[in-house]
C-alpha cells in the first residue's frame, strides 16, 4: 500500500503521518468506497476505446458494419493479424522505425549524457546561459523550424533516406539532458574532486564514476525517447519523400486512408494494435519508473 | 585562471559540443532562415532572394480568412485544457486517498498518453464513425435516436476533437497533480481540521494554492502543445474537415507549405505562430506570482 504512493524516500515519513493521524473514521471509509468506485468507472472509460479497438480487430466485416453495439467478436477471427503481417510495407515500416531508433538512442544517448555531465559537474564560463538557451528550445514549436529543415535536408540530398530523422537527434536530446543533469546535480561533488585528485581524466570520471550511478535515470529517459521516436509522425511525413523509407506510423496512416474506403476496419485496427504493442509492453513493464520520472517534471 | 581550470573548461566545452552544434544547426539557423524566408514569395523552386517582398506575406495573412479560421479553431480546442485540469485534479485527489490499487488505476489513466497518436487517432475516427461507430451505437442503444455526424459536422467536429484531446492528455495531469498532492505535508490538513475548516475551505486554502506550481506547469506545457495540434486533424478528417472546420494553424501551415508549395508564406505563418506561443508563455510567466504559490 505504502509503495502505491511512490516517490521513494518520502514514503517513510508519509507512513508515519498516516499512523499519527489515525483518523480513518467510518464516514471516511464510506467516502473512500465511493471514490474508489468512481475512479474504477473512470478508468474503464479511459481504456474502453482501446478494448474496442482490439475487439474490432477480431471481428468479421458483417459484425462491424451491423451498427449494433457489440463488443465480443463472434466468431473470433485472427486472420487480419496475419494479413497485416504479410504486407511487405508494414514489415518494412517496422524495420525503418527500428533503423531510426537504434542509432539515435545509441549516439544521442551518449552525447546527451555526456553533455548532462558537463552541465552538472564541470565549470566553464557561460554555462548557465547556454543551458537556459538549450532549455528554451523546448518551447519552440517544431512547426516553426520544419520548413527550413526540410529545405536543408533536401539540399543535402537526405530526403531519400532516413537521415533527416536520425542525424538531428544524434546531437542530443534537450529533455534528456535536462533530466540527467537534474539527477547528476543531486550526486555529491566530492566524487568528482576525489577522482580528479586521483588523476582520473574527465571522460574517465564520466564513464567510470557518474555514468554507472546514472544508469537507472538513463534507462528511463531512453525508454521515453524510444516511445517518442516510435510514435513520431509529423517529421517522417515531411522529411521522407520515398515510400520505401516510411516509418511505421506513416504506414499505418496510409493503411487507414486506403482501407477505410473498403471499410476494412478490422485490418486497420489490427495494424494499429500491432503498432502499439512495443510501447505498451515497455510501458507496462517499466510503468513505475516512467510515471515517476513524469511526476518529477512537474514539481522539480 | 589556473591551468587546471582552463583544462576543465576545454573538456567541458568538448562534452557539450554536440548539443551546442545541434542547437545552432537545427534550431538557431532554421529560425533565422524562417524569418528571412517569411519575407519572400518563395516556392522552393524559384529563388528566395530574387522574390523578396518585405512584409507582404504578413499583410496577406491579416486578410487571409483560412488563417483566422484555423487560428480560431486552434483556440477553441484549448477549451480542453481547463476541462482536463479540473478532471485531472479531482481524479488525483481521489487517488490521494487511502484506497486500494492506486498504482493500477493511475497506469490505466496513463495508457492513452503513451499510445501512438496516429493509432489512437485512427481508433477515435472509428469511434466517431457516423454509421457504425462506438459513440453513435451507444447513443442509439440508450436513446433510440441517431447521434450526430461527429467528424462531418462543423460544430460537432470541434466537440469531438476536444473530447479526444482531453482523453489523450488526462493521464499526464493526474500523474502531475498526484505528485503535487503527495508533496503537501499532511499536518497542514490536520491543523486546518483542528481550526474547524470544512472540506471546501481546506481545498480552497490549502490544496489549490499548494498545487498551483503544478497547475502552472500543466498550463504552460499544454498551451505550447495546444498550438501545435496537427496529427489528430490530419488523421481523423480529410482536407481539414467540412469547410476547413477542424484545421489548426499548424495544419494550415503544413497545407500551405507542403501541399501548395508556398514556402515563404508558410514561414510567415510559422514566425507568427512562434510569436504567439512566445507571447503567451511570457504573459504566463509574468503573471505567475499573482497566483502561483511556492511551498515555503
Amino acid at each position: 500500500m505504502g509503495q502505491d504512493h511512490g516517490l521513494g524516500g518520502r514514503k517513510m515519513s508519509k507512513e508515519k503521518d498516516y499512523a499519527s493521524s489515525a483518523l480513518v473514521t467510518k464516514r471516511e471509509k464510506i467516502v473512500n468506497g465511493i471514490v474508489f468506485v468512481l475512479l474504477c468507472l473512470g478508468a474503464v472509460v479511459m481504456v474502453f476505446p482501446l478494448i474496442y479497438m482490439v475487439a474490432t480487430s477480431f471481428m468479421t466485416k458483417n459484425q462491424i458494419l451491423s451498427g449494433s453495439l457489440t463488443l465480443f467478436p463472434d466468431p473470433i477471427l485472427i486472420g487480419k493479424y496475419s494479413e497485416v503481417l504479410k504486407k511487405g510495407e508494414f514489415i518494412r515500416g517496422i524495420f525503418n522505425s527500428l533503423k531510426v531508433a537504434i542509432p539515435l538512442l545509441v549516439v544521442g544517448g551518449f552525447t546527451s549524457s555526456l553533455a548532462a555531465f558537463g552541465f552538472a559537474k564541470m565549470h566553464f564560463r557561460g554555462k548557465n546561459a547556454l543551458f537556459l538557451a538549450l532549455l528554451a528550445t523546448i518551447m519552440i514549436p517544431f512547426a516553426v523550424v520544419m520548413i527550413p529543415q526540410y529545405v536543408m535536408f533536401t539540399k543535402l540530398g537526405w530526403t531519400n533516406s532516413l537521415l533527416p530523422l536520425i542525424i538531428p537527434g544524434c546531437f542530443g536530446n534537450v529533455s534528456m539532458i535536462f533530466f540527467l543533469r537534474q539527477n547528476l546535480i543531486g550526486m555529491p561533488d566530492e566524487l568528482m574532486e576525489a577522482a580528479k585528485l586521483d588523476g582520473c581524466s574527465y571522460f574517465g570520471i564520466y564513464a567510470r564514476i557518474f555514468f554507472p550511478l546514472l544508469k537507472g535515470a538513463f534507462g528511463t529517459q531512453l525508454m521515453l525517447w524510444f516511445m517518442g521516436i516510435w510514435n513520431d509522425y509529423l517529421a517522417p511525413t515531411i522529411f521522407l519523400r520515398s515510400e520505401k523509407n516510411w516509418t511505421l506510423q506513416v504506414v499505418i496512416r496510409s493503411f487507414n486512408s486506403y482501407y477505410a474506403i473498403q471499410s476494412d476496419y478490422a485490418l486497420i485496427m489490427a495494424a494499429s494494435v500491432i503498432a502499439m504493442v512495443p510501447t505498451m509492453l515497455l510501458f507496462f513493464i517499466f510503468q513505475r519508473v516512467i510515471i515517476e520520472s513524469i511526476a518529477i517534471s512537474g514539481i522539480k | 585562471m589556473s591551468a587546471m581550470a582552463k583544462k576543465e573548461e576545454r573538456w567541458a566545452w568538448l562534452f557539450i559540443a554536440a548539443p551546442f552544434f545541434g542547437f545552432i544547426l537545427f534550431m538557431a539557423y532554421p529560425i533565422c532562415f524562417a524569418v528571412f524566408a517569411s519575407m519572400s514569395k518563395w516556392t522552393g523552386i524559384n529563388s528566395l532572394v530574387g522574390n523578396l517582398c518585405g512584409l507582404e506575406n504578413y499583410v496577406a495573412i491579416f486578410t487571409d480568412e483560412k488563417f483566422w479560421k484555423s487560428l480560431m479553431t486552434t483556440i477553441i480546442y484549448l477549451i480542453g485544457i481547463p476541462i482536463g485540469m479540473i478532471l485531472g485534479l479531482l481524479l488525483a485527489m481521489g487517488m490521494n486517498r487511502k484506497i486500494p490499487g492506486v498504482r493500477v488505476l493511475r497506469t490505466m489513466y496513463y495508457v492513452p498518453v503513451v499510445s501512438s497518436l496516429v493509432a489512437i487517432s485512427i481508433l477515435w475516427a472509428w469511434v466517431y464513425n457516423y454509421d457504425y461507430g462506438l459513440f453513435n451505437s451507444i447513443i442509439k442503444a440508450l436513446t433510440g435516436i441517431h447521434g450526430p455526424n461527429w467528424l462531418g459536422d462543423k460544430f460537432w467536429v470541434k466537440v469531438a476533437m476536444i473530447i479526444f484531446m482531453t482523453w489523450k492528455g488526462l493521464g499526464t495531469s493526474i500523474i502531475l497533480y498526484l505528485a503535487g498532492l503527495q508533496n503537501i505535508p499532511r499536518n497542514y490538513y490536520e491543523a486546518a481540521l483542528i481550526d474547524g475548516a470544512n472540506g471546501w475551505q481546506r481545498f480552497k486554502n490549502i490544496t489549490l494554492p499548494l498545487v498551483s506550481p503544478v497547475t502552472f506547469y500543466i498550463l504552460i506545457t499544454s498551451l505550447i502543445g495546444g498550438f501545435q495540434v496537427f496529427v489528430e486533424v490530419q488523421v481523423m478528417v480529410t482536407n481539414g474537415g467540412t469547410d476547413y472546420s477542424a484545421a489548426t494553424v499548424v495544419y494550415y501551415l503544413y497545407d500551405k507549405a507542403f501541399s501548395n508549395g508556398q514556402l515563404g508564406y508558410g514561414c510567415a505563418i510559422a514566425v507568427l505562430l512562434a510569436m504567439i506561443v512566445f507571447a503567451i508563455t511570457a504573459i504566463n510567466f509574468k503573471f505567475q506570482n499573482k497566483w502561483v504559490k511556492t511551498m515555503d
